[in-house]
């Protein structure tokens, strides 16, 4: 059911199956994992060297995250702001409610300007909003131009990294991809990088000098000015920027800056925490038309496809805050095992695992997004490394209460619900704790065997454990009755918790009785 | 000096000998322990898998028994990281101010043990004695929550007989993240199997840590794989004395 004014959910490449079925199948795959290893533990490298050069890279962070936090607040009137900048300078403003009036509005622009063939721009919206599956399907060919997406269209694949989209291939499978896929390729051509490079960069060029549209996102937006700014390493971006006579930006509406002045920030974090580069290559700035100078059609198409709805969402909108760097990627172990074809969307990763499902209103769908909050260990690796202190454990445990909580009232609870309710139970009340530790050890301890530790076993959650974990059995004596027996207790102190109200004096009184076993009251273990 | 020891739940079942361990300890070095009964579960488990409300409860009770303690000594990064880094969060939830306050006052008096010692005891040399390789795993929670950086290490560095050993990928996440190990087993055993890699390349015969939930996952995996190095919380190692040395439990 649709309400007039409830913000629309986010459609296009945010909706794969579910996490740990998909990670199994990428942890099978040691090649992917080989090269995730490798590739992370590079660019993990270079970050941490250039980020350390800087001895204020926290205030950098905190700066970065005020600003995107004030453009979050101010979000309404910075859009406007830059609208009439834009237009100002001579460019068109669209807005696209979602992936669907997005994809048919760049689609309506490029049979305007009578094109068949378009360039791309390295960019994450219009792979969220699956811009060359719809250009496709209106006749329209779209070809990537920076080196890695074009290796994964090439390949017939998805890109599994933000900023290296290839970062699952090696050398050896890219060169297959080239010489089935390129035309007129050399047969011969070498698995070198700087030979593939130069068979990819023929290719290019060729395209580049025929192309009359291109299609870009762009790293921000500035308010104040109008201005777009696209931020990369090959220069392939800048031929898309400046040959074709039209250009079309998708851009997020999050992407926003309200001054010029404020890039200062993002340019210091953005390359450290991407490509571990003091700066990055070539960093591009448009504003609107400039006669004589570059495209003289220029568009830019504003996307929400569900940004409002992580906006209301007082702890989850801090992800609105990413600018796009992966670094959150490059140092997560869960990332580094099972690669970003995992996480279902067209953003993988710690970051993934939390915008795709405030995207799409997480819990409305049976697809990845109800199982990506739980596709963390929540070690924090991500946050520290986030350069605008998005709180990525916070919000994914935000995420999982949300889920927790939609699926409370319903008939038939889930065992896990049972079980959390079990607990606590138990917890509320020491009495109730001490009687499941007697159980605990009764149970366990049949099952520990010679070695006293417990081995595979069979079942949903011991069965994932012990699959390849021993695990302990429960000591006959638990430490809170070691504690009563070893006289250490002072009479008065408090003893009974909220469960069972009143009685505190009553438990002093017992444990102020006279150990009843004299050979547990040495203080020392067994 | 009031010290309460918060032993966590997890602890008092399933590895009552850090508890022992801890009180010997700090025994040793002159303070007066006490383990208020009442302590249960901090919530933590609850409240990282989605279950607020059941976690509520639990911290309330928290903050009741050991609200009149001048400080408060956990043998748990991850256990102490609740209590400093999401009561607050619990407090929003609630919308009770008075609970709200009672969490800001006994926030900064809850200490994971290396941060107690050094912190609050000021002591870096324990009087330990441990004769073995040992190599130490910062766990997520003690390393970027707390941020306890090196406390421990300079702790073990001042056991006379030990040798320590440095960990490579030493602060990457061994892969427990609690209901993470059950609800991406596989996933999980593969940060395992990296890091029971790394634990054997140091040669050490003990691994420790300042979680025995990490420490549980890590030996759980080198105990299946029969390698005979063993693992012992921080505690188990820092009460151990020529006269009363500990053994490793693996």
């Amino acid at each position: 059911m649709t309400f007039l004014g409830m913000p629309p959910v986010g459609q296009g490449n945010l909706h794969g199956r579910p996490f740990p079925g998909e990670a199994r199948k990428a942890l099978a795959n040691d090649q992917q994992r080989a090269n995730l290893r490798k590739a992370t533990g590079t660019i993990r490298g270079k970050r941490a060297a250039v980020v350390g050069e800087l001895d204020d890279w926290e205030e950098l962070r905190l700066a970065g995250a005020a600003i995107k936090d004030q453009v979050l607040y101010d979000l309404p009137a910075l859009l406007e702001q830059f609208e009439a900048a834009f237009t100002a300078a001579g460019g068109v403003v669209h807005w696209a409610r979602d992936a669907a009036e997005a994809g048919a509005i760049v689609t309506g622009l490029v049979q305007a300007a009578g094109a068949r063939h378009v360039l791309k721009v390295k960019s994450m919206a219009t792979q969220e909003i699956e811009l060359n599956e719809v250009l496709e399907a209106a006749g329209i060919t779209a070809r990537e131009t920076d080196l890695a997406e074009l290796i994964v269209q090439l390949g017939h694949d998805q890109p599994s990294h933000i900023l290296v989209p290839a970062i699952h291939r090696n050398r050896a499978e890219i060169r297959e991809i080239f010489r089935r896929e390129i035309p007129g390729v050399d047969p011969a051509l070498s698995d070198r990088p700087a030979d593939l490079a130069g068979a990819a960069r023929t290719y290019l060029r060729e395209q580049f000098l025929d192309a009359t549209v291109a299609i870009s996102g762009a790293n921000f937006a500035v308010a104040e000015t109008g201005t777009l700014c696209v931020v990369e390493s090959e220069g392939n971006g800048r031929m898309c920027l400046t040959l074709p006579k039209t250009l079309i930006s998708v851009v997020g509406i999050e992407k926003l800056l309200p001054t010029w002045q404020d890039l200062e920030v993002f340019l210091q974090l953005l390359p450290r925490s991407s490509t571990g580069e003091r700066m990055n290559p070539y960093t591009s700035f448009w504003t609107g038309v400039t006669p004589g100078d570059g495209p003289s059609d220029v568009h830019v198409v504003l996307i929400d496809n569900g940004r409002t709805r992580v906006l209301a969402d007082e702890i989850g909108r801090q992800a609105l805050r990413c600018i796009r760097c992966s670094a959150c990627l490059n140092v997560c172990p869960v990332y580094e095992r099972v690669g970003g074809h995992a996480y279902g969307s067209v953003y993988p990763g710690p970051i993934g695992a939390i915008l795709s499902p405030m995207l799409t209103g997480f819990g409305d769908h049976a697809d990845v997004n109800t199982t990506l909050p739980y596709a963390s260990s929540l070690c924090g690796a991500c946050f520290e490394a986030c350069p605008v202190r998005i709180d990525i454990p916070e919000v994914l445990v935000h995420l999982r209460a949300g889920a927790v909580d939609a699926k409370r009232g319903k008939k038939v609870p889930t065992a896990e619900q049972l079980a959390m309710k079990a607990l606590g139970w138990v917890f509320s009340s020491p009495r109730r704790l001490e009687a499941a530790q007697k159980a605990g050890w009764a149970g366990s301890a049949p099952l520990g065997g010679e070695r006293g530790k417990i081995g595979a076993l069979p079942g949903p959650v011991i069965g994932g454990w012990t699959s390849a974990r021993d695990a302990p059995t429960v000591p006959r004596e638990s430490f809170r009755s070691w504690w009563k027996k070893s006289g250490r207790t002072r009479p008065g102190s408090p003893g009974v918790g909220p469960g069972e109200p009143g009685s505190r004096a009553a438990l002093a009184g017992e444990v102020a009785r006279p150990p009843s076993d004299p050979e547990l009251t040495t203080g020392e273990p067994s | 000096m009031r010290v309460a020891l918060f032993l966590t739940c997890f602890n008092d079942t399933v590895f009552p000998d850090t508890g022992r361990a801890v009180v010997r300890l700090l025994e040793r070095l002159g303070h007066t322990v006490e383990f208020p009964l009442a302590q249960t579960c901090c919530g933590q488990m609850h409240f990282n898998t989605g279950y607020q409300r059941e976690a509520l409860p639990l911290a309330r009770n928290f903050v009741d028994v050991f609200g009149e303690y001048d400080a408060v000594v956990a043998p748990s990064g991850s256990c102490a990281g609740m209590v400093r880094h999401f009561y607050p969060r619990l407090a929003e939830v609630s919308g009770s101010a008075s609970f709200a306050s009672a969490v800001d006052e006994i926030r900064p008096r809850v200490h994971e043990l290396s941060e107690f010692l050094i912190d609050v005891a000021g002591v870096e040399d324990v009087g330990a004695y441990f004769p073995h390789r040992v190599t130490y795993h910062p766990t997520c929670h003690s390393l970027r929550m707390l941020h306890v950086a090196d406390k421990p290490l300079r702790l073990l560095r001042n056991v006379r007989g030990l040798e320590l050993t440095e960990l490579g990928g030493a602060d990457e996440c061994c892969g427990f993240g609690g209901t993470f190990a059950v609800k991406n087993a596989e996933t999980s055993t593969a940060m395992l199997a990296d890091k029971v890699r790394h634990v054997l390349d140091t040669g050490a015969e003990v691994c420790t840590a300042g979680d025995n939930s990490c420490l549980m996952h890590i030996g759980g995996g080198l105990s299946r794989l029969r390698t005979g190095v063993g693992t012992l919380h921080l505690a188990e190692i820092l009460a151990s004395t020529e006269d009363e040395p500990y053994g490793v439990t693996a």
